[in-house]
């Protein structure tokens, strides 16, 4: 056993068993590290987010020799005025701020909105619709050179029909009697099916958080192991 | 009314949660001090990601996107680092960036580990780190089209003009492949939405186990492969042992990690069945009453 003499680690250490502590009951411990933990994200990811696309996306476009001395690709560019304009919307956003101007902000959000809006839509209905779709088409009989293929073919089998049982389910127009009704049991259980793989993909990922910080603990504070 | 039963199934049932998240610190804690390393098999989806790197030539492209932080690092660090030794072990050139502003910090950790590992690599030549812009989805919507328009310089400051690896690039299809590694929102989905599929670019990564089943619906067709969670990790450095017997000292952090998952796991299994079981027998006691 080898405790850590960094600073650091212990910090590390302390704030972890801190956040653990609320396991045996919510305490002032857990309280402090879970706000310092979202105040210094929000601080981290604004100095970040200025440094790395207000600064060399804006400022060393439109005032190049202002920031040559901690950018220094930007020695020699000539301004780039019509920045300027994200700039402007950019200030218009902070007019949420101001009560009396605040309307102003409505058009930089309008832009970004519709922005957002039209990229995404088209996107969305590529890769979530359209292929999705596609990819669901598979052959129900599958021949590999000559041999027929059971895996393959039961594999497409089922997703055709937990697919079409999964959309049975959710469809509300009719009543669900008749050949309805055992698809829509069908698709129960194949929601049932997903809801339990991804539970216990969401177990396999906090044990494997949980084992992350206690080799932190055990190894690089405690140096209890390796 | 009759009284109901307090015997030790009663209990059992109504265990303090704290015994066992005890029980579950000391599954997760006395694999790792007794080192329990167990064996681990690589599946298809992992495969087909390690083949992939496998059979491009040496001096194809490799976009290796690190959009998760510190939280999820047990996770996707191992992820990060295995696909970047095997790009730089075929003399791929690896372009690191970051869709997350906690991703550069992880970017550092890989960037030592490959210093380390990979003395004769040259920085700008066989690997670059252009590191993080705000933007989400819509960065890599304008990296499509024109990445320098973009990314004016690498994370030190240098221009992308007299960076060597730049010289060819003019936007993401010039990329053989994008390995996105992954934790959520902007993540690896959005690399197969708005660059995979829109620029027929081959996209694969890994991501975090609860990202996982979100992400199952796009392989084969839309997602070359996919590390699901740290088991995919682990499969990958499995893969990468067994074809480079020169990293089985190195690339063995998600593997050393799978022993503990696994005991953590039976105990987790073994309360599942424990409440289960007690729930059965006081319902037919209820009824019985």
């Amino acid at each position: 056993m080898q405790l850590s003499s960094s600073v650091e680690i212990w910090i590390g250490a302390l704030l972890t068993i801190m956040i653990f502590s609320f396991l045996f009951k919510d305490n002032i411990f857990y309280k402090f590290a879970e706000h310092l933990f979202v105040g210094v994200s929000a601080a981290y990811w604004m100095v970040v987010g200025f440094h790395t696309t207000i600064m060399p996306n804006l400022i060393a476009k439109i005032w190049p020799s202002l920031v040559v001395r901690v950018l220094p690709a930007a020695a020699g560019n000539q301004p780039e005025y019509h920045y300027l304009i994200p700039l402007i919307f950019g200030m218009l956003l902070l007019t949420r701020l101001i009560k009396k101007i605040s309307f102003l902000s409505r058009w930089a959000m309008g832009l970004v909105i519709g922005y957002a809006a039209g990229t995404n839509l088209i996107r969305y209905m590529q890769s979530d619709f359209m292929s999705q779709i596609s990819s669901t088409m598979k052959p129900l009989i599958v021949v590999n050179e000559g041999v027929f293929a059971f895996g393959a073919s039961l594999s497409n089998i089922v997703l055709f029909f937990g697919v079409i049982c999964g959309l049975v389910y959710f469809f509300f127009s009719s009543e669900h009697k008749g050949i309805l009704l055992p698809a829509s049991r069908v698709g129960i259980w194949v929601l049932m099916v997903t809801f339990g793989a991804s539970f216990g993909y969401t177990v396999m990922a906090r044990i494997s958080l949980l084992t992350g910080r206690v080799q932190f603990l055990l190894r690089d504070w405690l140096g209890i192991i390796q | 009314m009759a009284e109901v039963k307090k015997d030790w199934i009663y209990k059992l049932g109504r265990l303090d949660r704290r015994i066992i998240f005890f029980l579950i610190f000391l599954a997760v804690a006395l694999p790792l001090l007794l080192n329990l390393v167990l064996p681990v098999h690589t599946s298809p989806i992992v495969d087909r990601l390690f083949d992939k790197i496998e059979s491009l030539p040496p001096g194809s492209k490799v976009l290796l996107s690190l959009d998760y932080g510190p939280a999820t690092a047990p996770e996707n660090q191992p992820m990060a680092e295995s696909m970047a030794r095997h790009a730089l072990e075929r003399d791929l050139k690896l372009y690191i960036m970051s869709l997350w502003a906690t991703g550069p910090g992880q970017a550092v950790l890989l960037i030592d580990m490959l210093g380390r590992e990979f003395p004769d690599k040259v920085q700008g030549e066989d690997w670059v780190n252009i590191g993080y812009k705000a933007g989400n989805q819509g960065l890599i919507n304008a990296i499509l089209l024109d990445m320098k328009a973009m990314y004016t310089t690498d994370v030190n400051g240098t221009s992308v003009d007299d960076i060597p690896m730049m010289a060819d690039v003019e936007n993401l299809t010039d990329m053989h492949l994008i390995a996105g590694i992954g934790s959520g929102f902007p993540g690896l989905k959005e690399w197969v939405q708005f660059a995979g599929d829109r620029g027929d670019i081959p996209v694969g990564g890994g991501v975090t186990a609860v990202e996982a089943p979100l992400l199952y619906p796009y392989y084969p067709s839309q997602l070359l492969g996919l590390m699901g969670g740290l088991q995919g990790a682990a499969e990958y450095e499995a893969a990468l042992i067994r074809t480079y017997p020169k990293f089985k000292e190195t690339a063995v952090n998600a593997v050393e990690l799978m022993g503990p998952q696994a005991v953590a796991h039976t105990v987790i299994v073994l309360f599942v069945l424990i409440g289960n079981i007690t729930f059965f027998i006081e319902r037919r006691r209820e009824r019985k009453i």
